[in-house]
C-alpha cells in the first residue's frame, strides 16, 4: 500500500516560509509529478514526505499512520536523488544490497533480490563495478535498483534525470514509466520539467511559491488551466496570453490561446501580423510573430507551411480553445 | 589553449626550482655531513667532506640515552593525535553536515588561537603544569600538544568532510541506516584519505614541536626535541655530536614523512581544486 496524505503541512526555515499549508492526497499506485519552477518547494515538499526535512506543523500520513516525526527509514519509502547519491566505495552490487544489508536481511534474500532488480534494470553485466565506471544512465539505474529492493509503499523521485542528456533523458522516462506499470506502487516525481511531468504522471502538482496551484490529470490541466501561472506553465511552447481590447471583446481581463490553437493563413484570419522567427522542428514549425495591437504571438504551423521572416501571415485562435482570466488571473 | 612556454624559460624555471630545492635542502644535508665529521673538523669551518666516522652516533647514545626521547616523541605524537582525532571528527562532523549560523565564527576562533604566540602563555601554562602535577610527564605533554593541534586537524577534516555530498548521508539514512551505520559503512570508508593525510600532518607535527616539549619536560618525559636541545648545555657546544643526536632525532619523521608524501600532498591541498 501506498497512500499520503498531507494534512495542513507548513515548512518554514525561520521567518521563510517554504510550503504554507498544504493538503494533498495521494492514492496507492498513482503516478504523482510535482511540477514548478525552481525554488517553489517541490523538492522541499518532498523531502518532508521522505523524512529527511522536518515539518514545521501539519500531519503526514502513510497508509493511514502518523510518520510526520518519524525516520526516514521507518517510512517506508525510497528515494531517487538528482546526483544518484551512489555510495563510490562500494560496487553496483554492494549499493543495491545496502539497504538490505540495513535490514539484516540474510545472505540468499540479498543475493536472489539484487540479481532480479539488476535484471529488471540491465545491471546484471555492471555488478562488480563501482559507479565511477558507469555511464550517467546506468548509476541513475543502480539508484534504481537500489530503491527497487527495499519494495518500498511509495518511491520518491527527485529530479533524477535533470544530469543526463536530452536523448537518456527521453530513454529513462520510458524507463521509469514502464516501471510504474511494473512494480504498480505508488511514484511521486519531482521535476521542473513540464514535458516530463506530462508524459509521466496520472496526476500532476502544480506548485509556485510552495502554494499548490492546481491538482490533476495532465490532459485536465492542459485543458482546463485554473489560472495563468498553471496555464503558463503547462504546455509547450508557452500559452500566449493577450490583454487589452481584445481580452475585452471576450469580457476577459486576459485571454490565453495555446500556440497550437492558432490557424494559419496567408491570405486571411483575424489578426495579421510578421513572421520573426520560424523555428523548424520538422513535423511543426513554430513561428513568432509580431501581431498588430497584440504584442508577440508564438503559432505552431504544420512542418510543410513555409514563411520567411518579414512574411505578413494571418492568425486565427480556435475559438472554443480560448481560455479567459479575470484581472486576478483566475480562470472565468 | 594551453601557454606556449619557450625552451629556455623552462630551463631558468628548472634551474630556479632546483636552486630553490637546494636551498630548502642544504641544512639537512649538511647537519648529516656534520655528524660524520670529528667535533675539530666541525669547528673548522664549512667543509662538504666529512672523515666520515660514525663515533658520534656512539657517543650520543652512551652519553645519553636515545631510545627513551624517542619513545616519548612516540608515545606523545600519536597519543595526541589519536586524542585530537577522536575530539576533531565528530567537531568536523556536526560543522560540516549540520551547521549553524555560529560554525564559520567558531572556526574562526579556533584558528585565532593560533595567531597567538606560544611564549604569551608560557607562565600560566608553566604553574598549572607545576600545579597539577603534569611537569614533566607523558599525559601533560600529550594533552598540550593535541590542544595545539586540534584547530588544524579539525580545519582540515572540516574541509574535507565538505567535500562528501550530503546526499549520499541522506540516501544511507533514507536506506535504513543508523547513525552509527552512517558512519562506519558510508562516511568512513569515504573520508578514509582525508583521516589519514590528517593524522599524518599531525604526528609530524607534534614530532617536530619544541617549544612547549622543551619547557614543560626534563628528563622523565623528553622527547626527542628536547634530546637535540641538551645538547647544546652543559658542556659548551659539541657540533658534530648536536648534528648526530639531531639527525637521529629528524630521521623518523623524515622517513615516514617520504613514504607518506603523496597522501599529505593530497590532504594539504584538499578543496584547493574540485
Amino acid at each position: 500500500m501506498g497512500n499520503i496524505t498531507l494534512k495542513n503541512v507548513h515548512k518554514a526555515f525561520g521567518a521563510t516560509v517554504i510550503i504554507p499549508d498544504i493538503d494533498l492526497e495521494i492514492s496507492d499506485g498513482e503516478f504523482v509529478v510535482f511540477v514548478g519552477p525552481s525554488g517553489c518547494g517541490k523538492s522541499t515538499l518532498l523531502r518532508l514526505i521522505a523524512g529527511l526535512e522536518d515539518t514545521t506543523s501539519g500531519t503526514i500520513l502513510i497508509d493511514g499512520a502518523d510518520m510526520t516525526g518519524e525516520a526516514p527509514a521507518k517510512r517506508g519509502l525510497a528515494m531517487v536523488f538528482q546526483s544518484y547519491a551512489l555510495y563510490p566505495h562500494m560496487s553496483v552490487y554492494n549499493n543495491i544490497a545496502f539497504p538490505l544489508k540495513m535490514a539484516k536481511a540474510d545472505k540468499e534474500t540479498i543475493d536472489a533480490k539484487v540479481r532480479a532488480a539488476a535484471q529488471t534494470l540491465n545491471l546484471t553485466a555492471y555488478l562488480e563495478r563501482r559507479p565511477g565506471q558507469l555511464s550517467g544512465g546506468q548509476r541513475q539505474r543502480v539508484a534504481i535498483g537500489r530503491a527497487i529492493v527495499r519494495q518500498p509503499s511509495a518511491f520518491l523521485f527527485d529530479e533524477p534525470l535533470s544530469n543526463l542528456d536530452a536523448a537518456l533523458r527521453g530513454t529513462m522516462r520510458l524507463e521509469i514509466s514502464e516501471l510504474h506499470q511494473q512494480l504498480k506502487t505508488t511514484m511521486i516525481y519531482v521535476t521542473h520539467d513540464q514535458v516530463e511531468a506530462m508524459t509521466m504522471a496520472d496526476k500532476i502538482v502544480v506548485l509556485n511559491a510552495g502554494n499548490i496551484e492546481q491538482v490533476g490529470s495532465p490532459l485536465d490541466l492542459y485543458r482546463s488551466p485554473r489560472n495563468l501561472f498553471v496555464a503558463g506553465f503547462i504546455g509547450s511552447p508557452r500559452m500566449n496570453f493577450v490583454t487589452g481590447e481584445e481580452a475585452a471583446r471576450h469580457n476577459a481581463a486576459t485571454i490565453g490561446v495555446r500556440p497550437e490553437h492558432i490557424r494559419l493563413s496567408t491570405t486571411e484570419g483575424a489578426w495579421k501580423g510578421v513572421v520573426g522567427v520560424a523555428e523548424h522542428l520538422g513535423s511543426d514549425t513554430f513561428l513568432h510573430i509580431q501581431v498588430e495591437g497584440i504584442g508577440q504571438v508564438t503559432a505552431r504551423a504544420d512542418g510543410e507551411f513555409t514563411v520567411h521572416h518579414g512574411d505578413a501571415v494571418w492568425l486565427t485562435p480556435e475559438p472554443t480553445k480560448i481560455h479567459r482570466f479575470d484581472a486576478d488571473g483566475n480562470a472565468i | 589553449m594551453a601557454r606556449a612556454v619557450s625552451t629556455r624559460r623552462k630551463w631558468i624555471a628548472t634551474a630556479a626550482a632546483w636552486v630553490v630545492a637546494l636551498v630548502i635542502f642544504f641544512p639537512i644535508f649538511y647537519m648529516v655531513v656534520t655528524s660524520l665529521k670529528t667535533e675539530p673538523e666541525a669547528i673548522a669551518g664549512i667543509s662538504l667532506i666529512p672523515s666520515g666516522t660514525f663515533e658520534n652516533y656512539v657517543e650520543v647514545q652512551t652519553q645519553r640515552d636515545y631510545f627513551k626521547p624517542f619513545l616519548n616523541s612516540v608515545i606523545i605524537s600519536l597519543g595526541s593525535t589519536l586524542i585530537a582525532l577522536l575530539i576533531a571528527i565528530p567537531a568536523a562532523w556536526s560543522m560540516a553536515f549540520s551547521p549553524t549560523r555560529r560554525t564559520k565564527d567558531i572556526l574562526m576562533w579556533m584558528l585565532s588561537t593560533k595567531m597567538m604566540p606560544a611564549v604569551g602563555v608560557l607562565v600560566p601554562m608553566f604553574l598549572i603544569f607545576r600545579d597539577t602535577g603534569l611537569l614533566d610527564t607523558r599525559i601533560g605533554l600529550t594533552v598540550v600538544l593535541t590542544l595545539i593541534n586540534l584547530p588544524i586537524v579539525v580545519w582540515m577534516l572540516y574541509t574535507y568532510f565538505r567535500e562528501i555530498p550530503g546526499e549520499i548521508l541522506e540516501a544511507a539514512r533514507m536506506d535504513g541506516a543508523t547513525l552509527m551505520g552512517e558512519i562506519v559503512y558510508v562516511l568512513t570508508p569515504m573520508a578514509v584519505p582525508g583521516i589519514a593525510s590528517t593524522m599524518l600532518l599531525n604526528i609530524i607535527l607534534a614530532w617536530n614541536e619544541a617549544f612547549w616539549s622543551i619547557r614543560l619536560s626534563a628528563a622523565n618525559a623528553a622527547p626527542l626535541t628536547a634530546f637535540i636541545a641538551s645538547f647544546s648545555s652543559p658542556q659548551g657546544l659539541f657540533w658534530a655530536k648536536l648534528s648526530a643526536a639531531s639527525t637521529l632525532a629528524i630521521a623518523p619523521i623524515l622517513i615516514m614523512g617520504w613514504f607518506s608524501q603523496r597522501q599529505l600532498v593530497r590532504g594539504l591541498t584538499f578543496g584547493a581544486v574540485k
